[in-house]
């Protein structure tokens, strides 16, 4: 018991982590119908400017407390900022030329871009991996299982920041897309771009925001995975990517609590299957859940069902 | 460019819109020849003429959804026909300058998002265009959408919910449900705008457009498919909008209870040319109109020796364009 509890915990840190990523996903399919193959390499992008920032300002377990929380929001924000430019900046060299063509134009470009972005990391930051020292250690134990035999379960400080910060973000979000003329502007994109310049609306700088945000987010994932596994190289953003987008479908891609949902599926999948079967086959267990899942639900956990009108 | 300085009719003093030459071609189809007409402030100006003579192509044109191939559309904020401001305006590069007392736009040359949000014209499809997701209020907030972004400092100060975002969120949402209580649709305020019945989505699309402000409203075929009861009462919501806003309509109607009854002023294209451009009575009458729009198989049935005698020159014309109709 005390064990699943605590792959539990685990399993929602790592589900937060590829939710956050699998949004940026989510949102661009949603607005412009195209999967932005370079996403997950924005978010290498984002560890790697939270990994020189962190090491600018010393940053380091012995900093204290009040200090620390400061300190890591200032990362935060700097790497958001990179990152941010960094979606705007490929969207507007790469993916806007190409709107209005045929489907598989961006696509291509976005991999193109994947690549490019991975390789620029690569040359300019090496091949090796760069670790850091573990800033954020402890936690709360919330019982101890020893006398029966078990083990202590812990939730982390870094698992309840990771937790908790994720859920505040998700809960933003929410809030700018439903209640905000920011957020109704993109669903209004989302489903008639025409209609919507008509009424106004900047369809270009709208589609823009939403990389910028989706990027920006990515950048919170990027110093979240940076703080819970302290190493780094230019290949993350690669797997850690297909992950994420493989969450977006799974929760329906174009929705964005699905895309949540989806993420931490996901990762209770993973953690749970290296846990209680073999580590080795967790990402085989993945996605084959992810397959059979898309053959009974087309549309994804909480994907609209396309009905085709005849 | 053929500025007509006669006073015969209203329109041609107080210009709101005026299209001068316009010409659309789409390959070898010339769908608008050389068209020229205006759009009084304050009136209600009909575009009238047989499916396939151009009119939507017109409307294409105004609402930046096409370049038109030549010619120059000019929006006009504030009284009388500022020719001279006009001429500055055409001769800069600029799109639009603005006067002490309004301003001048030239439609061609603005990107479509600022037609609505600048120049202040609005339109309405044939086939609806709504934003079925969403609820008839978001639809009617999403008109509002630049008024609600400048407040909301690009979406900060929303998030945040600052007094002066609130402020400008109320503003907006009093006007939606203004509009949507015009429409008779306050009860379905907050229902997707897919679930609504036929004639209750034509008219939350005029709802919409209302919401933007418009100086201009561009309805294309407002009453197809509406029973006899609603577009008495598609009439009636016309004329309101006229009268207590002072929102010029410019529309594009097949149903001539509805073009007879409230129009002011009626331009009858066929072929992409203006056949007649006349008062609603004065259209009434015209033989040349009849015959584009009855084709002149239906002479029979006309028993005017006159009007038979223009026919046939109708018929002749008809003959050597060629075309749908």
């Amino acid at each position: 018991m005390e064990y699943f509890i605590q792959q539990l915990i685990n399993g929602l840190t790592l589900g937060s982590i590829y939710g956050l990523i699998a949004i940026g996903y989510t949102m661009v399919y949603g607005i412009i119908g195209m999967i932005n193959f370079a996403h997950g390499d924005i978010f290498t992008v984002g560890a790697y400017v939270a990994l020189a920032v962190i090491l600018l300002l010393g940053i380091s377990g012995a900093t204290g407390a009040t200090m620390l929380v400061l300190a890591l929001l200032l990362v935060l924000v700097i790497s958001m900022v990179f990152t941010a430019v960094w979606g705007w900046t490929v969207e507007r060299i790469a993916y806007r030329p190409l709107r209005g063509s045929f489907r598989l134009a961006p696509l291509i470009t976005a991999i193109g871009m994947s690549i490019v972005l991975q390789n620029f990391i690569q040359v300019t930051q090496g091949a090796r991996v760069k670790p850091i020292q573990p800033i954020i250690s402890g936690g709360i134990p919330l019982f101890d299982g020893r006398s029966d035999g078990g083990i202590i379960v812990q939730l982390s400080w870094m698992q309840l920041l990771i937790i908790v910060s994720t859920f505040v973000l998700m809960v933003g979000f929410t809030f700018l897309i439903t209640k905000t003329a920011l957020g109704r502007s993109q669903r209004a994109c989302e489903q008639d771009q025409k209609m919507a310049a008509l009424l106004g609306v900047d369809v270009d700088k709208t589609i823009s925001l939403t990389f910028v945000m989706g990027a920006a987010l990515a950048a919170v994932a990027g110093l979240m995975f940076l703080l819970l596994y302290g190493v780094l190289d230019f290949y993350i953003g690669f797997l850690a990517g297909i992950k994420a987008f493989t969450a977006a479908v799974l929760g329906g891609i174009g929705s964005l609590p699905g895309a949540m949902l989806g993420g931490i599926v996901l990762g209770l999948i993973e953690v749970f299957w290296s846990a209680y079967f073999s580590v080795e086959y967790k990402d085989v267990a993945a996605f084959s859940i992810l397959a059979i899942v898309l053959i009974f639900m087309p549309s994804g956990l909480l994907g609209k069902p396309e009905v085709e009108k005849v | 460019m053929n500025v007509t300085t006669t006073s015969r009719y209203p329109w041609e003093n107080d210009p709101l819109l005026t299209v001068e030459n316009l010409t659309m071609r789409f390959g070898g189809l010339v769908a608008v020849d050389n068209l020229s007409f205006t759009v009084g402030r304050g009136d209600i100006t009909a575009l009238i003429g047989p499916n396939g003579a151009g009119k939507t192509t017109v409307f294409n044109c105004v609402t930046g959804f096409y370049k038109p191939t030549e010619g120059r559309i000019v929006m006009r904020h504030g009284p009388g026909r500022r020719d001279e401001a006009v001429e500055e305006l055409t001769d800069s590069a600029a799109r639009y300058a603005r006067q002490e007392d309004g301003a001048v736009f030239l439609l061609e040359r603005m990107p479509d998002f600022t037609i609505s949000s600048t120049a202040k014209v609005a339109r309405t499809f044939q086939n609806i265009r709504l934003f079925g997701g969403m609820t008839c209020l978001e639809n009617l907030l999403v008109a509002q959408h630049n008024p609600l972004m400048r407040a909301s400092g690009f979406s900060i100060a929303g998030l945040l919910n600052l007094p002066s975002y609130r402020s400008a969120a109320k503003e907006a949402k009093d006007r939606a449900i203004y509009w949507l209580e015009q429409c008779q649709l306050i009860h379905r305020a907050d229902d997707p705008a897919a679930d609504l019945p036929y004639g209750d989505q034509r008219r939350l699309e005029i709802a919409r457009a209302m919401c933007s402000e418009p100086h201009l409203l561009c309805l294309d075929e407002p009453a197809a498919g509406l029973n006899p009861r609603e577009s008495a009462e598609l009439n009636a919501l016309l004329q309101f909008i006229r009268s207590e806003t002072g929102t010029s309509i410019l529309l594009i109607e097949h149903d001539m209870g509805v073009v007879m009854k409230i129009s002011d002023h009626v331009v009858v294209l066929d072929y992409g040319r203006k056949i007649a451009d006349e008062t609603a009575d004065a259209v009434r009458n015209d033989p040349k109109v009849i015959a584009a729009y009855l084709g002149v198989d239906d002479e029979s049935e006309i028993d005017d020796e006159d009007i038979r005698a223009d026919l046939h020159r109708g018929e002749h014309q008809a003959g050597t364009q060629g075309g749908e109709a």
